[in-house]
């Protein structure tokens, strides 16, 4: 089943009195329990098809089918109400409340769907136990590593069981090492049935995903299954190529 | 309905947690309110301590009273047309008490100030009224002992006295003050009867707590010059008689004076309501002042809440966007930043209204004054409300952004 299909989407932005075309007609779909690779050097516009699959902005023109319901037109609120339910977000900068702890960090997405106290709390403590943060529970963010810190980030995305996992360079900030282990999370957490969406300029970050779209320009450049897509574990430290 | 709540408690636990991080900001910025808070429920108590010493005052006299006198009390006229008027003698008091027909008491009075003495005790100036027996149906007195003055011992100009709660309580700190002699300018007068607190001390001369009560005899003899003039007090029957009893009173005066249909009356018929309105014109003006003042510094509070709360949102930007991201509504984010402006206010309404409290404690020995559960209610809900009102654009301008600008925003 496809979780998205997008059809010929275009993204303009006014700088001044010039249009930029960041997305000039892109075309994709994604099923179910995919692990997707948007690759692109800076400028590709794939920060921008990223901020559209995940309902954060809406193209100029084309259709966005999310689940088969188009959220193209849809109000702010009702972007909301699909990234609350549909969409994990991990972001490079792990985007983590500061003056919360992990606990409540995780539960926050909880609390906006409106899910009673005990069993919020349960779902979180939960979902941290998964990334391996069962002891940090109660640690602020600026007490917790930057993997640490990623992790929760996971946990945030993982814990309204959404549809898709959007990660958008969820290395960036971290040490190889540490990034190698984020990725074999993603790789776990993939195994287990859910769907990812993986942003990155980085090739050996890209390979660990089953499928990778090279942007350039606004345009899709290729669309390719990638069978050596790596399994948790076999991280080599050069990049290929 | 479960998710309003959830956000509505989520936006004021996050509040607290932002008020806590900047804790002297938060302070300095509810200052104005804190003012504001202050002033406008010490205002409000102060005017209700001043409406309630007033009817005190009033209500110890009697409300229903009617006072024929030389004078106008609220003098509205030119005085050199007044100043020739003849004064009210006790034989005009006799003529117009038989002729008065609706009254359901009268009774002349005169006013002085002596020196009471008790052995060591004393009260430099006392207020003194010379009256008759029939003075007391005129009022609401409750004896704490003792009765009032009887007619035989008013007729007779005895040297008898009876004394309000004040005086009694500097004299007589010790001794049962019935049958003692105090000495009022030298001369000797019995206690006869002593009354219970009446009034407040807010309007001195009406007030029967610091006077002392004696026949209208003994005053002309002893602290009165023959040549003034009495008041006569009059009693209606009840409160919707006041109306045509002061018209019975005016008609019945001027067939005391003989005056003729074309000649103005030389006398003056006055009333509570008089007063009543002379001092709900004064209140009104402290009101409107009070309030003018006070609504100037809520409105400086509110305009300091307004300036932290766009410095709050912009600080906040990033946050803004990851619980977008998350799937926080407008809704959510307005919630949020309303209630830390709330909060913000209702703490410094509080903070206002303990230092009001306080303050009215302080004033209590001035007023009788004390802060009312309407007056902490009103406070705090105008507390609440300035925060909301002033919070309302930034947190709006905080609902409306774009999650993808907030997130980038370093």
């Amino acid at each position: 089943m496809n979780i998205i299909t997008i059809e010929n989407i275009t993204r303009l932005y006014e700088v001044g009195s010039e249009e930029v075309r960041a997305l000039d007609g892109v075309s994709l779909s994604i099923d179910k329990n995919e692990y997707v690779a948007i690759m692109g050097p800076s400028g590709s516009g794939k920060s921008t098809l990223m901020n559209i699959l995940g309902c954060l902005d809406t193209p100029s023109t084309g259709s966005y089918l999310f689940k088969n319901v188009q959220v193209s037109d849809m109000s702010d609120n009702e972007l909301a109400e699909i990234r609350n339910r549909e969409i994990g977000f991990v972001f490079q900068t792990f985007n983590l409340l500061p003056r919360a702890n992990a606990l409540h960090n995780v539960e926050l997405p909880l609390i906006y769907a409106g899910i009673h106290a005990a069993k919020r709390k349960s779902m979180a403590v939960d979902a941290l136990t998964r990334v391996g943060l069962a002891d940090r529970m109660h640690h602020k963010p600026n007490e917790l590593s930057g993997g640490q810190r990623q992790r929760v980030a996971i946990a945030r995305a993982l814990v309204t069981q959404p549809a898709i996992i959007l990660a958008d360079e969820p290395t960036g900030n971290l040490d190889s090492k540490t990034g190698e282990d984020i990725m074999t999370l993603f790789s776990e957490i993939h195994n287990q049935g859910n769907t990812i969406i993986l942003v990155t300029h980085e090739e050996y970050i890209a390979e660990h995903a089953a499928r990778i779209i090279r942007l350039r320009d606004g345009l899709i450049e290729r669309d390719e299954s990638n069978p050596h897509s790596r399994r948790p574990g076999s991280y080599k430290a050069s990049p290929s190529k | 309905m479960n998710r309003y709540w959830f956000e509505l408690k989520e936006g004021v636990l996050f509040s607290l947690k932002a008020i806590r991080v900047n804790k002297i900001r938060a302070m300095l910025t509810t200052l104005g309110i804190i003012i504001g808070i202050c002033s406008v429920s010490l205002m409000s108590t102060a005017i209700k301590g001043m409406d309630k010493a007033f009817q005190e005052g009033i209500s110890a006299l009697g409300s229903d009273n009617i006072y024929v006198s030389k004078w106008p009390w609220f003098d509205d006229h030119e005085w050199w047309r007044i100043r020739r008027r003849p004064n009210i003698t006790v034989q005009d008091f006799d003529k117009f008490q038989s002729l008065a027909k609706k009254p359901i008491a009268m009774a002349p009075t005169i006013i002085s100030m002596c020196k009471l003495q008790y052995n060591d005790s004393y009260i430099e100036s006392a207020l003194i009224t010379g009256t008759t027996a029939e003075y007391v149906k005129t009022t609401n007195f409750e004896f704490a002992s003792g009765c009032f003055m009887t007619g035989i011992e008013t007729d007779g100009a005895r040297n008898v006295a009876v004394i309000g709660h004040d005086v009694s309580e500097n004299l007589f700190k010790f001794v049962n003050p019935i049958n003692q002699e105090i000495e009022m300018n030298g001369v000797k007068f019995k206690i006869v009867g002593v009354l219970k607190k009446m009034g407040s001390n807010l309007l001195g001369g009406f007030n029967p707590d610091n006077q002392v009560y004696i026949p209208l005899g003994s005053a002309y003899r002893y602290f009165v010059h023959r040549f003034r003039s009495i008041d006569i007090v009059v009693r209606a029957a009840n409160t919707a008689m006041v109306k045509e009893t002061a018209e019975e009173a005016e008609e019945v005066m001027r067939r005391v004076r003989s005056l003729k249909y074309n000649e103005e009356n030389n006398f003056a018929v006055n009333q509570q309501e008089g007063l009543t309105s002379r001092f709900d014109k004064v209140v009104m003006v402290i009101k409107i002042v009070g309030f003018f003042i006070t609504g100037l510094s809520l409105l400086v509070g509110a305009i300091g809440i307004m300036n932290i709360m766009f410095v709050s949102v912009k600080e906040r930007t990033k946050e803004i966007g990851i619980r977008k991201a998350i799937g926080a509504k407008r809704r959510t984010i307005l919630t949020q930043f309303l209630s830390e402006a709330a909060l913000i206010c209702l703490m410094g309404g509080l903070i206002g209204l303990g230092l009001a409290v306080l303050a009215s404690i302080a004033l209590d020995k001035v007023l009788p004054t004390s802060i009312q559960v309407d007056t902490i209610l009103i406070a705090i809900f105008i507390s609440l409300i300035t925060g909301v009102v002033s919070g309302f654009i930034p947190a709006y301008s905080a609902a409306k952004m774009d999650p993808v600008d907030a997130l980038r925003y370093e």
